[in-house]
């Protein structure tokens, strides 16, 4: 069975060499190629996993040593993979989703002229992922975390035609450098503290090391999850990220690869646990993000970056979780889960929108499009249930586990934690019932679309030239039954997880768990999410149920103009960041050219004039030639003269 | 005759060898003045000989008459060649050797 792991991986790596090597002659069945090999990779985990099942609790992590990687004295890297149950969850949904989203793509892409580089993007992006969940060392996670981020950067800037989506794919490049830096910072203490940097080693003597270095070592590890999972304060990134097509914001900018950070804070768990700073850092972290994030989706109208403002918020949730240890984990990844599901289905249903409105994405421009669309309305409207949580859907039982465990922190910083999640959570329903309303309800704001709003440039109609009308229809079955597939997960998968504890007691052999005890009753907590979900959901009715919603932007408060421009995010990295480089780059130019050119060039021009002088003496008259001469043995004579008298 | 005066005529002699040197402009009449500072020079080692009472002034006199002469057949053909390319004699215009 051990040597089915590295197959997992293999599949997809093979695929992204043979459609990226095999030129055009595969343009015709490439995306077959990509979507049997990703489809393969599933296969095979649902037999591990099987197989998994047949063993009990401790005996269920399977080993498998392929290579000496990196064999240099005292510095053993490994090709090693681990697979117990925290890998095999994400193994599960990495291949899950990512087989759905090849089948969406199918459809999504079909017009698109290099569609079979796509897929071997995609490809690449799955055995890349595979590779830093199933990784046994960080070394080895690292060059996971390296290749998504590649993908990331490939598919993003996929339209590189566009300038807007090669800006994008620079910014998410370079914003996840900021965070990498931290992860091979992390890995550099491990193998300096420890000598070495395999999981098991260091996870287990990382706590008798002194809180110090474990809170480097914590610090450093959350700063790589805060580049990946996008978090306060390296988030800007995912927003611009929409301009990569839509299967890839859902698969890798809402279901997978976004929670990288969130599986390297699970998997380390142990560094966390021995830095109770580094931890509260952590919970901290998500806590703002997921406010930050929901504020950001509220202000939204381009539907994708209101969804992207909802993953940050969600991610923010997980990694307030994962900050609060054992309590927290499962719950996590549980929430980490349902969310693959649920918004990989937002996002695909919002594609499917986007199909059928000629790649519109103001959602201003949407308006009552529930009976051209019915299909990616019901499964988009369950996807909706399930994000705001409402009660049996699957977002109502990882979310509301989560706020248990914040408020079980206990203390004040339990308060101001689980008061944090409540308040995203009512936030939270206001922007997803925003989106709903807007896109689906309401009249057909479509039919008679205005010129695009000064107030808002970034929102650019995509349709090309002139406006047209669009004509929305249904898309393709391709398109249609990895929604509905989803919408599925998204209804049940809560539940199911929820049955008996089933999912803690499936991750607690890895992850550890407690149980929290909230200050007041878990049904007290339910109660308030409850209430929370009204509260936001109605209010968002109000205000865009009620009353017809403006097809141009009204100016909006203070606060809504700067949830527009992402909370000034970008504007706080420009002055902070950009501003300051851009004048210490000045300044180094200046004095490039000052201080290093002046003085080359003084000494060379110094040497020139001292030579000019220099060639005047070589006149070519013979008789001043002879002066000299003259000149020069009379001093001869002079000196001789002088020697003896002295 | 004192022989001092001998010397005092050599230094006069060079003196104006030398004047003629760096003052006229006609090659030949600077080359005169250069055999004038030969000449001198050797007026000046004969004199020491007869003061000092050896032979060592007279022999370096008759070796320098041998290599004035040699200067003299080699100075007097570059003077001529120079004069027929440049229909000129004198040694400012010669002045090719320079940067």
């Amino acid at each position: 069975m051990e040597t089915l792991i590295g197959l997992l991986v293999a599949a997809p790596l093979l695929g992204a060499a043979v459609l990226l090597c095999g030129g055009r002659r595969l343009d015709r069945t490439g995306h077959w190629i990509g979507t049997v090999l990703a489809a393969a990779s599933f296969v095979l985990a649902a037999v591990l996993f099987a197989d998994m099942l047949g063993r009990q609790g401790d005996e269920r992590a399977l080993h498998q040593h392929v290579f000496s990687w990196i064999p240099v004295g005292g510095f053993q890297a490994d090709v090693a993979f681990r697979l117990d149950q925290l890998s095999m969850t994400f193994v599960l949904l990495i291949t899950g989703v990512g087989t759905l989203i090849h089948v969406y793509s199918i459809g999504y892409m079909e017009h698109d002229e290099r569609r079979r580089r796509f897929f071997g993007y995609l490809n690449l992006f799955l055995a890349a992922m595979l590779l830093l969940v199933l990784a046994d060392n960080y070394l080895l996670l690292y060059a996971g975390w390296e290749g998504v981020g590649l993908a990331s950067y490939l598919l993003i800037g996929f339209w590189q035609h566009k300038p807007s989506a090669a800006t994008a794919a620079k910014k998410a490049f370079i914003v996840n450098r900021v965070g990498d830096i931290g992860l091979s910072i992390a890995i550099m203490i491990m193998f300096a503290t420890f000598g070495t940097f395999a999981f098991g080693p260091v996870l287990e003597s990382v706590g008798e090391t002194g809180e110090g270095t474990a809170t480097a070592i914590g610090l450093m590890l959350l700063l790589a999850a805060c580049g990946k999972s996008a978090q306060v304060p390296l988030q800007s990134w995912l927003g611009d990220a929409m301009e990569g097509p839509t299967p890839v914001s859902a698969l890798i900018h809402a279901a997978t690869m976004v929670t990288a950070g969130v599986y390297l804070i699970v998997r380390s768990g142990a560094v966390f646990e021995a830095a109770p700073a580094a931890q509260t850092t952590v919970t901290v972290v998500g806590a703002v993000t997921l406010l930050f994030g929901a504020i950001v989706g509220c202000a939204k109208d381009d539907i994708k970056k209101a969804l992207a403002g909802s993953t940050m918020s969600q991610i923010g949730y997980m990694v307030l979780a994962a900050g609060l240890g054992p309590v927290g984990y499962a719950f996590a990844i549980m929430h980490l889960v349902t969310h693959g599901f649920f918004k990989a289905g937002l996002f695909l249903g919002a594609g499917s929108v986007m199909h059928g409105m000629n790649d519109e994405v103001d959602m201003r421009r949407y308006g009552g499009l529930r009976k051209y669309m019915p299909v990616t309305f019901a499964t988009f409207g369950l996807g909706y249930l399930a994000i705001i949580g409402f009660p049996g859907l699957s977002g109502f039982f990882s979310k509301d586990k989560i706020i248990e465990a914040a408020f079980a922190k206990g203390g004040t910083e339990g308060w101001i934690l689980g008061g944090a999640a409540l308040l995203g959570a009512a936030v939270t329903a206001f922007y997803m019932t925003r989106v709903m309303l807007m896109t689906f309800f309401g009249e057909e704001r479509w039919r008679n679309a205005p010129a695009p709003s000064p107030e808002q440039p970034d929102v650019e109609p995509a349709a090309r030239g002139e406006y047209s009308v669009p004509h929305p229809h249904e898309s393709p079955k391709s398109m249609t039954i990895p929604m509905i597939v989803l919408a599925f997960g998204s209804v049940f998968a809560g539940f199911l997880f929820s049955w008996g504890d089933a999912f803690v007691h499936w991750l607690e052999p890895v992850t550890g768990f407690e149980h929290g005890h909230p200050p007041v009753s878990a049904l007290t907590v339910t109660a308030a999410t409850v209430v929370a979900l009204v509260l936001g959901a109605g209010l968002a009715w109000a205000q865009y149920g009620r009353k017809p919603v403006p097809a141009v932007a009204p100016r909006g408060s203070l606060l809504t103009r700067a949830a527009r421009r992402d909370l000034l995010q970008d504007d706080f990295n420009h002055v902070v960041l950009v501003k300051p480089g851009e004048y210490l780059t000045r300044g180094l130019v200046y004095l490039d050219h000052k201080v290093v050119d002046g003085a080359v060039n003084g000494t060379a021009a110094a040497v020139g004039g001292l030579s000019g002088r220099t060639r005047r003496l070589q006149n070519g008259y013979a008789r001043s030639y002879a002066v000299s001469m003259f000149g020069g043995a009379a001093i001869l004579v002079a000196a001789t003269l002088l020697m003896r008298a002295v | 005759m004192n022989p001092v005066n001998y010397l005092f005529l050599a230094a006069l002699l060079f003196t104006i060898g030398a004047s003629g040197v760096l003052l006229r402009r006609n090659a030949i009449v600077v080359f005169m003045s250069v055999e004038l500072m030969l000449n001198a020079a050797n007026l000046a080692l004969v004199t020491f000989s007869r003061m000092h009472g050896n032979l060592d002034g007279q022999i370096i006199a008759f070796f320098t008459m041998v290599v004035a002469a040699a200067e003299v057949v080699v100075g007097l053909a570059i003077i001529v060649t120079i004069f027929r390319s440049r229909h000129s004699a004198s040694v400012d215009d010669a002045s090719l050797m320079k940067l």
